[in-house]
């Protein structure tokens, strides 16, 4: 035994042992099913979309470490999500120029120019759809039916496009269902929509999937609920009255959260801590905003689809809502 | 792990200040011979406590002596006589009718401070002005840390002092009634407590989950009884004073016989401890006596007095064990975790979450990243932290807000006071 060198802490001298990477990492686990099925049903183009997101949006930030002279921060893991992320927001049969494009404009502009993990006020991977968004309306909007025969030989021609030209687009594109229901006022069926059997972005078409890794993160407390309920009970309470009044023309509740990306946006990027409000009261008045924001949005919108926008401004004022929404010290509140 | 008695060691180490407030002051002289038991430093005033000879012997010198910040501190040598006995000199009982003024008298003769580990001279806690109305006597049974069991074996082996102290501490505070407050990972101890419980007495046992840090008085005050002690109040304005466990064991053990506080119970444990377990040790023995007493295992790289949680770190093994001190805690080389990386702060809200006097730490580790310590104080109620650890402790970021608060409490009393 010998006290000559004893270290002085300031305690606590114990952890959790929680971390950043392995919360991250525990979002990709999650991912994985929606990643799997998106595969299985849309083939080698979701496998090489997804690919090419990824791939793209590790090697920006990468290199960008690399450029400013600090150390790499790929490990932490949240690049690997923003990749993810980005590839299932993705139509199936978009080109690899533009995704690529849009992972490094998602991880450079979205992230790395405000200060890296912990200082985008935006989620990263809806910063790079938003600007694909804007730049290529067709090829954004060009779909796949799932399930095409041939889908694990051979690949859309239109993925393959040489860069900087736009593709024209194979004769099997299929509406998305809100594309049907906002223009024909075509319904699907909410089995399809609950297994994926519909076409539209490579990773929101199977609902089930997303819901199940968005269960599994909220059980180990990686995931604030109080967001994707906020959102779900704006939308599911508005969209039920404006059915109410005019069924014809509003769809119903059901249609509306089981359809396009509302249910990946609200388990897998509105839930982006980085972006979003740090209190538990804060947390659902964001997610409140979001559901009304896509109900508006989709309801009386130009697009079909609205939960992309609806985070992305929501996101802006999530600083706002922590402004406002403080805890209250205890020994400090009403009655006390 | 059963309360076992400890030896003395060759030469005690004791502070003058083991207390909250005024340092006593001494009444013997270098080369007095003193009796355990004997008075060796009288209370100066009111908030201050006396200190007591933990053993026979002879006083070597008075003067200097190491304190756990490193720096010196008045106090004294005493050596124990090679075949000093557990012996204590007797003083004045007090008797358990007495009044409320003689209970309190004999708490502070008998050099009684919060031994919870704050230290707070517990006859100052029940000093209350003549219009305080009191209605409840909170016994802390909660062991403030988790690694500590000191309360735990106190509540099973010293249930009779438990309710001796309660019976004293009911007189001098006036309450009706007395909750002790256990938590759901000390059964026994509940049981035993319930199964004691004098049928004269109205005493209740509350089992609560575990949650820390509920050892904190506001929060047991909360969750038993839902009441909120206002900021910047104590707890006699909502009706109740607490008292921990190993005080009122304590009070109970001492006043009948009218003696001063010689040892304490002490949990001894750290991965390099050999014996770990729950020790009678005297006040004043030096940490390298205990551990060398205890045996250690591999290179000594940490030691901290209290728990994991709360625990400070001991700048040498000379420094002695106090009347506040609840734990030893040691590791060596392998078990010290090296500083880990921190990463930027991701919002995830654990440690607003974690906080338990709803504080925004994330907001306040920001601010005090930017030395606005100022802001953190007026918008962001940093005083009201009472550095429980509990936000470093969740923290996946690695990020040492508690300590960052630590940092900017000091900076701002150095700046309010030039």
């Amino acid at each position: 035994m010998s006290g000559k060198t004893l270290q002085i802490h300031s305690s606590p001298h114990v952890s959790s042992g929680a971390s950043v990477n392995v919360i991250m990492r525990n979002v990709v686990y999650a991912l994985m099913p929606v990643v799997l099925f998106s595969i299985y049903a849309f083939g080698l183009a979701a496998l090489f979309t997804i690919s090419a997101a990824v791939i793209s949006c590790l090697l920006t930030e990468h290199g960008l470490c690399r450029w400013s002279a600090r150390a790499t921060t790929v490990n932490d893991w949240s690049v690997v999500i923003t990749g993810i992320i980005y590839g299932l927001t993705l139509p199936p049969g978009l080109p690899l120029w533009m995704t690529i494009v849009g992972g490094v404009l998602a991880v450079s502009l979205g992230k790395f120019i405000f200060g890296g993990l912990g200082y985008n006020p935006f989620n990263p991977a809806l910063v790079g759809r938003a600007f694909l968004q804007a730049a290529f309306p067709v090829a954004m909007t060009s779909w796949m039916a799932p399930f095409a025969a041939g889908r694990f030989t051979s690949l859309a021609s239109s993925t393959l496009a040489f860069p900087l030209t736009s593709p024209t687009y194979d004769s099997l594109s299929g509406a998305t269902p809100l594309a049907a229901m906002k223009f024909n006022h075509q319904p699907t069926g909410t089995m399809d929509l609950l297994l994926g059997m519909t076409s539209g972005s490579l990773g929101e078409t199977c609902s089930l999937l997303i819901v199940l890794g968005g269960l599994y993160l909220i059980a180990r407390n990686m995931m604030n609920w109080r967001i994707p309920a906020g959102i779900f009970l704006t939308v599911i309470l508005l969209s039920s009255i404006f059915h109410f009044i005019d069924p014809g023309r509003y769809p119903n509740a059901v249609f509306m959260v089981f359809s396009g990306g509302l249910m990946l946006g609200a388990f897998f990027m509105a839930t982006d801590m980085v972006a979003s409000p740090i209190t538990n009261l804060g947390c659902f008045i964001y997610g409140l905003f979001i559901g009304a924001l896509v109900v508006i949005i989709r309801l009386w919108g130009g697009m079909p689809e609205g939960v992309m926008y609806a985070i992305l401004f929501t996101n802006a004022l999530s600083p706002h809502i922590d402004r406002f929404i403080q805890p209250t010290p205890f020994g400090q509140r009403r009655g006390s | 792990m059963a309360i076992k008695q400890f030896p003395f060691a060759p030469l005690l180490v004791i502070p003058f200040s083991q207390h909250i407030g005024k340092q006593a002051i001494p009444v013997v002289k270098a080369h007095d011979e003193v009796t355990r038991g004997q008075l060796l430093a009288k209370a100066d005033g009111f908030m201050s406590v006396p200190i007591h000879a933990p053993a026979s012997g002879i006083v070597k010198s008075i003067g200097l002596v190491p304190s756990i910040k490193g720096t010196l501190v008045n106090g004294l040598y005493l050596e124990p006589y090679p075949a000093s006995t557990q012996e204590v000199l007797e003083g004045k009982p007090c008797p358990l009718n007495a009044g409320k003024d003689d209970i309190i008298a004999a708490i502070q003769n008998a050099g009684i401070a919060g031994l919870g580990g704050a230290a707070f001279p517990t006859h100052v806690k029940l000093s209350n002005p003549e219009d305080t109305r009191i209605d409840t006597l909170l016994i802390n049974g909660i062991e403030c840390e988790p690694y500590l069991t000191t309360d735990h074996r106190v509540m099973l082996e010293q249930t009779q002092d438990i309710f001796t102290g309660i019976r004293y501490l009911l007189n001098a505070t006036g309450a009706k009634r007395a909750i002790i407050g256990v938590e759901a990972n000390k059964p026994d101890a509940a049981l035993k407590l319930k199964d004691n419980a004098p049928k004269d007495l109205t005493v209740s046992v509350e089992v609560l989950n575990v949650k820390y840090p509920q050892g904190a008085e506001k929060m047991l005050i909360k969750t038993l009884l839902n009441r909120e002690v206002p900021t910047g109040a104590h707890s006699v304005e909502v009706g109740v004073i607490g008292i921990n466990v190993a005080t009122a064991a304590e009070i109970g053990r001492l006043l009948p016989h009218g003696r001063g506080i010689q040892e304490r119970v002490i949990t001894i444990g750290g991965e390099a401890v050999n014996h770990k377990g729950n020790y009678r040790i005297p006040i004043g023995t030096p940490l390298r006596f205990i551990l060398d007493t205890v045996g250690v295992t591999g290179v000594l790289s940490e030691v901290f007095l209290g728990g994991p949680m709360m625990g400070q770190s001991v700048p040498s093994l000379d420094i002695p064990v106090t009347k506040g001190t609840s734990g030893v805690i040691a590791l060596s080389q392998q078990q010290a975790a090296p500083a880990k990386h921190s990463y930027p702060c991701i919002h995830c809200g654990q440690c607003v979450q974690a906080c338990p006097m709803l504080l925004n730490p994330s907001q306040l580790g920001l601010l005090a990243k930017k030395h606005q310590y100022e802001v953190m104080d007026k918008d962001f109620h940093l005083r009201e932290c009472f550095e429980c650890g509990a936000c470093s402790f969740v923290c996946p970021s690695h990020i040492p807000l508690v300590q960052y608060f630590r940092i900017a409490k000091s900076q701002l009393k150095k700046a309010r006071a030039a």
